[in-house]
């Protein structure tokens, strides 16, 4: 199957500065994938390549489709009515299905006369939700979309999505720093920490394929592949993938998608990335 | 129908939370065969989850047999499931509540039942077992 969006390599530089070095990924379509780092870690510099906004200095990105790109700053005019954002988005792009967006935001209760200016901050990212979705879409890149929304506006901004996801093949690339956020919502990881690539896979199998230990200082992590460890007192608690070690003194527990992320971006140089071969499956 | 509902922070996923909550159903009536279970859209529209989830939870029922997919009209309570225990269910119920009457009678609290319940379940499985 080919992958919805997959980089290769992929390297951007701004001046002497590299923002991504050696990123090779590949999201299967029709996945909901979070991207997640630190500020700074290259989040928006991967989806402005992903989109074509840059262009990479090294390698390559290439997305199976149109993509459609809804900027942090929620890209709308202040002045316009919802209806004039409808008109302006059909007169700027090829392919626009204006009766699905219209009937969208009825849906929303958003009114079209209505000027974006006027609008609470979940009804404007509702609008540039639908102004990207009005695209059709192979792939939706949506730059911290809940960023600046109150928990009912995350919700229903959420619950939008997830529908347009659920009636067609859609592929949504979403970066955030609230990982609390993309629990229920998406079913890809993407770890980005330093410009550099540290996780990508199915969160399922990433969570069954690592454990929490907690043991006594001294207990033998001989032959096992730590993410990470902290020492309190007496006791050490590690993050690790595959299997635990044969020391019973270890206790062993499934790590929640939060704990796996905090255990890599405390160690930058730990990776889980599967083989490019075996992504697309 | 049903209608899910998550216990977000449960520490149990999500998909099963759905697979539970469908056999729970079942095993209250709430749900009979014939019935339809809710689209992926719809369950999404209203918790503001991963479709895969719904899909996935759909896929777990209908292997165990639970329920079947019908091409392009949805997911279905397929016919002869829990049929024998629905028709003991308000019987053992009653019995049930008896006993918890009693049990509080004889001064027991809500966490002393529980216990209690808990041990004599422990004991059949294990006594089943052997």
């Amino acid at each position: 199957m080919t992958p919805a969006l997959e980089a290769t390599g992929l390297g951007v530089r701004y001046r002497r500065t590299w923002a991504l070095r050696d990123c090779s990924l590949a999201v299967p379509a029709g996945r909901v994938a979070a991207l997640v780092g630190p500020n700074g870690a290259g989040k928006t510099t991967l989806m402005h390549a992903a989109v074509g906004l840059l262009r990479p200095a090294r390698g390559s990105v290439r997305v199976a489709g149109e993509a459609a790109f809804v900027a942090q700053d929620k890209p709308l005019y202040d002045s316009f009515t919802v209806a004039e954002m409808l008109a302006f988005g059909r007169r700027m792009n090829r392919r626009w299905d204006g009766d699905a967006a219209a009937g969208r935001l009825g849906a929303l209760g958003i009114p079209l006369d209505r000027k974006v200016s006027g609008l609470s901050g979940g009804q404007q990212a509702q609008v540039a939700v639908t102004l990207a979705l009005a695209v059709r879409p192979d792939l939706l890149v949506l730059d911290e979309p809940l960023a600046n929304l109150d928990p009912l506006a995350r919700h229903d901004v959420m619950r939008s999505i997830m529908a347009e996801v659920a009636e067609r093949e859609l592929t949504v690339l979403l970066s955030s720093h609230v990982v609390s956020d993309l629990e229920e919502t998406c079913d890809w990881l993407v770890v980005l920490n330093g410009g550099r690539l540290q996780v990508s896979g199915d969160i399922e199998e990433l969570l069954d394929g690592h454990r929490v230990l907690t043991g006594p200082d001294g207990a033998s992590a001989a032959g096992v592949r730590v993410v990470s460890a902290s020492r309190t007192g007496r006791q050490v608690s590690m993050l690790v993938r595959g299997a635990c070690p044969p020391d019973p003194r270890w206790r062993a527990r499934r790590p929640g998608l939060e704990e796996l992320v905090m255990g890599y971006l405390r160690s930058p140089e730990s990776a889980a990335l599967p083989d490019l071969t075996g992504v697309g499956a | 129908m049903i209608e899910f509902d998550l216990d977000r922070g449960s520490g149990v996923s999500t998909y099963l939370q759905l697979v539970h909550q469908v056999k729970q159903a079942l095993r209250l009536g709430t749900l009979r065969p014939g019935d339809q279970l809710p689209t992926a859209r719809e369950v999404v529209e209203s918790l503001a989850i991963n479709p895969n989830t719904v899909l996935k939870a759909y896929r777990e029922l209908e292997r165990e047999g639970l329920v079947e997919g019908r091409p392009g009209m949805g997911t279905f309570v397929r016919q002869g499931v829990a049929g024998p225990t629905l028709a003991e269910h308000t019987r053992l119920r009653r019995t049930l509540e008896a006993w918890v009457r009693e049990a509080r009678a004889a001064g027991l609290d809500q966490e002393d039942l529980r216990a209690l319940f808990a041990v004599v379940l422990a004991d059949a499985a294990k006594e089943g077992a052997a």
